[in-house]
């Protein structure tokens, strides 16, 4: 018997899943191998929009070893719906026939037109070179300035526009709002296109379950359960033939938050051909296929008074789709649009957003999905306000955060934040960063000229996290629930089975989940086993996506939990022939309140719910209980971030010497896990600051096709990141948790330009897009100063004596 | 078809393969080494890193008939009667991983730096480690752990930096 008096929840517990990461015996997709396995590869369009007039595979199917050869036209009939959109906008919002392969039009460079299934993957790929595509061109559509335009191209015939939906919200007396105003600051900002690039690529394996007649599905995928319903509608299996299985999914960041085409795609041949098909993507097509993120122009526009009160705000966005609406296209831009007030008060706000169709990858998800944009534009018009009535960001920041609240507060947008406390997350940050130091050198080197200069960034965040109340979903015109699923059982031994409906792809529920259920039901941790991620033996869930996991799957399993302590108590009653009410239950022990020796563990009352023979008249055995939670609201993290870079006026290269975050995410159940979460985070916004962008050509090629032409940041790119957190627990839910996975990407990317511009503001610099660059740094200053910035000889007295000399080791070295 | 051998995590083997077979597959797909994993293609994110003669390479970026003859080390091969190398082992403390996708290629490149450079600098374990790319962790816990594993392997209190 083992017990547990100490709490592990708050703890950072060592987590249970890395063994076998570390040793190489992970269970990825691409492990699978099953008894007569073919392998499909998939002939992709060189085309970004082009009509198909001929397509002949016969020579690719007589090749040795090719099984088959499929065209769009082939799989007609495999297909019962076509890839969905789970987000219906507007009651007009247009959503493209899109088949798993396209039969007649290309829309974009990579949409698949034919799949060729071999005994290898080498023999399928070679196989690919032998099907003969004739394409009439057609012109692309690539630029999101005049997407909209009379006479632009049209990427589906079909529509007489190039728009997908138009949505508007407004709150207040907007116009009323700028017409008071003594400043009105105006800016336009670019959120380019990221590629997500989750280290494992997307894999799936179909396997026909000969024993009913169904298939199982394993897919590196973030959404199992959507999956299986998804699928089943495509491919017209009935739901309860279908299991999917996510096994180990080496990250996600939204790009696996869908149901692609080469999984209905490997559904459908493998019920063709009647035996497992395997499919694994390569990197190049990663880049094509996979959603890509963000995607948008922002115009924004902020009313405020002289002294810097902010009176209302106007976000007019261009949005772009991408070719197609993949699972959740259109909802991106709408989750960001509850954000762009930031953690301000004020009263007036207008927001619309046009969502556009351009030749181009489809857009979704990419870590934070909508909100890091919303961010990004609140908290650049914030510097820009500063700038204009010359007052510090942090003070202008200050005098508009709404006072300190514990309860639910009606914010401009008109969603009622749960919790917050901005200036206790700013104040800590200003004292970690030696706010005022840091402006003397600042000042020091910009009176001696330092070619060098430094620069101060802030971002004051707060974003919409637990996803989601089922109500709201619904509202928004969402096709599914925003409930969760936990059971907690005890066995027979006495040790405990939680099953989750999340679908972890390296944010440690299982070690997480293991402290919840330990601490509530007072066993050791490695009593408890957590079953995820496989439609048949965690039949419910929603899944893992919007830093839901904890505040709704997380206290799914809490509340389970605490039924099978309150059963507990019922049986205990009964075996102690005492009354219920006077049962107590701490560390593991039920016992009779004043006679402590009168007591049974939760084994021993696990061992007679499963024996069944003296239970309470009329109780049901077994020590197991079910909770589906439907959150009441949204959790609202928040967080002070400030970034401090060191500008290279020369060269343009911009170190980011220091990185400070303090965080609140409310109460914390593994620190270690938390804080790996937040640097990811962070990393991965300053990674959309500096480095990254899918650049595409005016024909919509995508330029930037490989990792050696997208900068994904290694180690030498990032820099050590100083952490704190403060602690506001969230009313939303019983234990008070709020949500971290997406903070880091949501607080950082703002955080980095505002500091790159504040390093350039003495150049007269106001402006400067994504991603800051070497090239485009000095472009900008060029700009600015008609000339060269700064000088070699230059006095670089005001440097504290500890800094590094970026003069001398920048060399061009951006890799 | 070419015969080549190889020994593989101390066993040896013989296998007939095509000239172009690359290494990562025939580890994967002929041997069975599930512990080496394919990222990106072209030799840019390091999850395929295995040792070749106590060396890091990319095994994407090698023929299968470029290790005829040598031995290679994977992940899978480094424990010892059970035991974690140290360096698996500080990367489990040190929470140098979440989704694990890049660790076993992770874990190989540490272990070629430190034969190297025993006693590294962050900023040396920083450059070092640029050809493995990791897209969860921003790198902070694997500096970490790497620093961890140093001192350890050197014999000194594992205290983490």
């Amino acid at each position: 018997m083992t017990e547990a008096p100490e709490k592990y929840v708050g703890g950072g517990v060592p987590r249970k899943e890395d063994p076998a990461l570390v040793t190489g015996r992970a269970t990825w997709t691409d492990n699978i191998k099953l008894p007569g396995m073919l392998h499909a590869s998939l002939l992709r369009s060189p085309f970004a929009h082009a009509k198909i007039t001929s397509i002949d595979v016969s020579e690719a199917k007589n090749r040795p070893g090719v099984v088959a050869a499929f065209t769009g036209e082939d799989l007609a009939d495999e297909w019962a719906g076509i890839i969905p959109c789970g987000w219906q906008i507007t009651e007009d919002q247009r959503t493209p026939t899109h088949w798993p392969l396209a039969k007649d039009e290309v829309n974009y460079a990579g949409d698949a037109v034919a799949v060729v299934v071999a005994t290898d993957r080498y023999t399928a790929k070679d196989a690919l070179e032998f099907i003969e595509v004739e394409y009439e061109e057609l012109p692309a559509v690539t630029d999101l300035e005049t997407v909209l335009d009379e006479g632009t191209p049209l990427v589906h015939e079909v529509y007489d526009s190039n728009r997908c939906y138009t949505w508007t919200l407004d709150v207040g007396e907007v116009d009323e709002a700028f017409e008071k105003a003594d400043v009105v600051v105006k800016e336009r900002y670019l959120q380019p296109r990221l590629i997500p690039n989750a280290i494992e690529p997307r894999a799936v394996v179909a396997h026909p379950d000969p024993v009913n007649g169904g298939f199982t599905i394993y897919t590196s995928t973030q959404v199992p359960h959507i999956a299986k319903f998804v699928l089943s509608g495509i491919c017209g299996v009935p739901e309860q033939k279908l299991r999917v299985v996510a096994p180990d999914v080496g990250g996600g960041f939204g790009s696996k938050l869908n149901v692609y085409a080469e999984e209905a795609l490997a559904l459908a041949l493998a019920r063709r051909l009647d035996t497992p098909i395997k499919w694994v993507e390569e990197r190049s097509e990663n880049y094509l296929s996979t959603t890509h993120g963000r995607g948008q122009i922002q115009d924004i526009e902020l009313a405020a008074t002289s002294d810097g009160k902010i009176l209302g705000l106007r976000a007019d966005l261009v949005a772009d789709m991408g070719a197609y609406l993949q699972l959740s296209g259109s909802l991106i831009p709408i989750l960001g649009a509850f954000m762009y007030c930031g953690v301000y008060d004020f009263d007036a706000y207008h927001f619309e957003c046009e969502g556009v169709f351009t030749n181009k990858t489809p857009i979704d998800a990419y870590r934070g999905a909508g909100r890091p944009e919303a961010a990004y534009a609140i908290e650049r018009i914030m510097d820009a306000l500063a700038r204009r009535l010359e007052m510090d960001p942090a003070e202008v920041r200050r005098i508009n955060f709404h006072e300190p609240f514990d309860e639910p507060k009606t914010q401009p947008a008109g969603i009622q934040y749960d919790s917050g406390d901005y200036n206790k997350t700013l104040d800590r940050v200003l004292e970690l960063a030696n706010y005022e130091g840091l402006r003397e050198e600042q000042r020091r080197r910009r009176e001696s000229g330092d070619p060098v200069q430094l620069g101060i960034g802030f971002s004051t965040y707060t974003e919409i996290c637990g996803l989601a109340p089922s109500q709201v979903v619904n509202a928004l015109g969402g096709g599914g629930g925003g409930w969760e699923a936990a059971e907690v059982r005890m066995l027979a031994s006495g040790k405990v089975e939680v099953v989750t409906g999340t679908s972890p792809h390296g944010q440690g529920h299982v070690t997480s989940w293991s402290q919840i259920a330990a601490d509530a039901l007072g066993v050791d941790l490695d009593d408890v086993e957590v079953i995820h991620g496989d439609t048949a033996a965690a039949p419910w869930g929603r899944d893992t996506y919007g830093s839901r996991s904890l505040a709704v799957g997380g206290v799914a399993v809490h509340m389970a939990a605490q039924k099978v302590v309150e059963k507990g108590k019922k049986i205990a009653a009964h075996m102690l022939e005492a009354a219920e009410g006077d049962i107590e239950f701490e560390g593991g022990r039920f016992s009779v309140a004043g006679s402590p020796d009168q007591n049974a563990t939760i084994q021993d009352v696990a061992g007679a719910a499963y024996l069944a023979s003296d239970l309470p008249e009329g109780m049901e055995p077994l020590l197991s209980e079910e909770q589906i939670y439907d959150p009441p609201n949204f959790t609202f993290p928040f967080g002070a971030h400030m970034c401090v870079t060191e500008v290279d006026t020369e060269t343009g290269f911009v170190k980011i010497r220091d990185y400070f975050a303090v965080d609140d995410c409310g109460p914390v159940i593994n620190p270690t896990i938390v804080d790996g979460q937040v640097h990811g985070g962070i990393a991965q916004g300053i990674a959309e600051a500096l480095y990254e962008e899918a650049v595409y050509d005016e024909d919509g090629n995508l330029v930037t096709g490989s990792m050696v032409d997208y900068l994904v940041p290694g180690a030498p790119e990032l820099p050590h990141f100083t952490l704190d957190r403060t602690v506001t627990p969230s009313p939303s839910n019983v234990m008070g948790v709020k949500g971290i996975g997406e903070a880091g990407t949501i607080g950082a990317p703002v955080a980095v330009i505002n500091s790159v511009i504040d390093a350039l503001s003495p150049f007269g610099v106001t402006h400067i897009d994504k991603p800051a660059s070497p090239f485009n740094v000095w472009s900008t200053i060029q700009e600015a100063t008609g000339d060269g910035a700064g000088t070699r000889d230059a006095d670089l007295s005001g440097r504290p004596a500890q800094a590094t000399d970026n003069v001398d080791e920048q060399g061009g070295e951006t890799r | 078809m070419r015969r080549i051998q190889m020994t593989v995590d101390g066993k040896a083997h013989v296998a007939e393969v095509e000239p172009r077979l690359l290494l990562i597959h025939h580890l994967r797909e002929n041997l069975g080494i599930g512990g080496v994993h394919s990222g990106c293609d072209t030799t840019n994110c390091g999850a395929c890193t295995v040792l070749m003669d106590g060396e890091s390479v990319k095994s994407c970026t090698v023929l299968a008939v470029q290790a005829d003859g040598h031995e290679i080390t994977t992940v899978q091969g480094i424990s010892e009667n059970g035991e974690w190398h140290p360096m698996q082992r500080a990367f489990h403390e040190a929470h140098g991983l979440q989704c694990g996708y890049c660790t076993p290629g992770m874990i190989m490149a540490s272990i070629s730096l430190l034969k190297e450079n025993p006693n590294p600098s962050e900023e040396e374990i920083r450059e070092n480690l640029e050809g493995n790319l990791c897209r969860c962790t921003g790198y902070e816990n694997i500096v970490k752990a790497v620093r961890q594993a140093a001192q350890e392997m050197q014999g000194s209190p594992t205290a983490a930096s």
